[in-house]
């Protein structure tokens, strides 16, 4: 399973997505450009942490498109997410065992450490291992009204795909404008 | 009494959610904010809760952070490559340690070095010592979102050595 595989199945489903810096921002922008994704372009680490911002704070589904090297770097953001699990929270990690967008040089997945494991030991209920889009499809639909956590192992594989265009500001001002109305047409109902 | 006209602050300008790792001077204020309305997300480090502030800023929130000088320094490349990479809004409220009257050693380097480290961030920021300088401490705040700016403020020890 390609990384660019997973993308593509998470930019077909409807939520806002936010996904980490290097090539999982620049593949998702290739995939499917979209108002409704944030890419983060710096600040490696805290993708996890920006979306349990945005879920706790509105009601829209949130999908994170996060890296195993990224979550490492901030481990405590597991924790954070079992304490308060907002039930429109779905952290996709995804697992290619390697510092993809530097050279692919080897995470500590690679050898010991089992993210599954470490999510879990955070706390967090409901944590799923896929190695096929069918079981992403299948994780994704059970688990859709509940804050899930999914390690996709994946291949070191890269897209060439550009630098995404867009500015910083660019990206969020359209990213605020499609929460706000989003937001609003659900608190009418 | 400070602790409360703080929160109270927070209430009129419609902080949320507020972030917070702990620190011995801010106890009363973190207890007080649990008796409030207002979402309160206590994270593992600062780094992190500059992550969960621009998650709230993008979905319309006025997050502030609540910590120690010390997290400062935990959170400098997050306040430069993201918040003020997309212009977020961000309020950083901090006890100042390290100064006069501190016991612990260790908190003094980085206490001096941290009104500097604003400076050269180009973080506007103010120190609180009275009960009057929480003025400031509202106009600075209601700016911080106006604005879409990062700011801070600094409480000082003696800000509570007062109340008492």
């Amino acid at each position: 399973m390609k990384r660019s595989d997973v993308i593509k199945e998470i930019s077909a489903l409807d939520g806002l997505i936010v996904s980490t810096l290097g090539f999982p921002s620049r593949e998702l922008y290739a995939v499917h450009d979209s108002a409704r994704n944030f890419y983060m372009l710096g600040s490696m680490g805290l993708v996890s942490s920006v979306g349990l911002g945005i879920a706790c704070s509105q009601k829209k589904q949130v999908y994170v498109i996060d890296g195993d090297g990224s979550i490492l770097m901030n481990l405590g953001s597991l924790a954070t997410i079992a304490h308060h699990a907002p039930a429109n929270y779905c952290l996709i990690i995804i697992d290619n065992k390697a510092y993809g967008s530097t050279g692919n040089q080897a995470t500590c997945t690679a050898k010991k450490t089992d993210l599954v494991k470490v999510a879990q030991g955070a706390g967090n209920k409901n944590v799923r291992r896929v190695t096929s889009i069918a079981a992403l499809r299948r994780t994704l639909q059970l688990f859709s009204d509940r804050c899930i956590i999914i390690v996709a192992e994946t291949d070191r594989y890269a897209e060439e795909v550009p630098i995404i265009p867009l500015t910083p500001v660019d990206i969020k001002v359209r990213f605020m404008r499609e929460v706000t109305c989003r937001s609003k047409t659900t608190d009418n109902r | 009494m400070i602790d409360k006209k703080i929160v109270e602050i927070f209430m009129k300008e419609g902080i949320e959610p507020v972030l917070s790792v702990p620190c011995n001077l801010l106890a009363g204020i973190l207890r007080k904010i649990e008796r409030t309305p207002i979402r309160h997300i206590p994270v593992c480090r600062e780094e992190e809760g500059i992550g969960i502030a621009a998650g709230a800023a993008l979905a319309g929130g006025k997050p502030l952070l609540l910590m120690q000088n010390s997290g400062l320094g935990n959170s400098i490349n997050a306040l430069m490559s993201l918040t003020r990479l997309y212009k977020l809004p961000l309020f950083l409220l901090m006890s100042h340690r390290g100064g006069p009257g501190e016991k612990i050693s260790a908190q003094i380097p980085m206490g001096a070095a941290a009104p500097d480290l604003l400076r050269t961030l180009g973080i506007n920021f103010i120190t609180i010592k009275t009960a009057h300088d929480l003025h400031g401490l509202q106009k600075l705040i209601r700016k911080t979102y106006a604005l879409q700016e990062i700011n801070a403020a600094f409480l000082a020890r003696e800000l509570w050595n007062e109340a008492k």
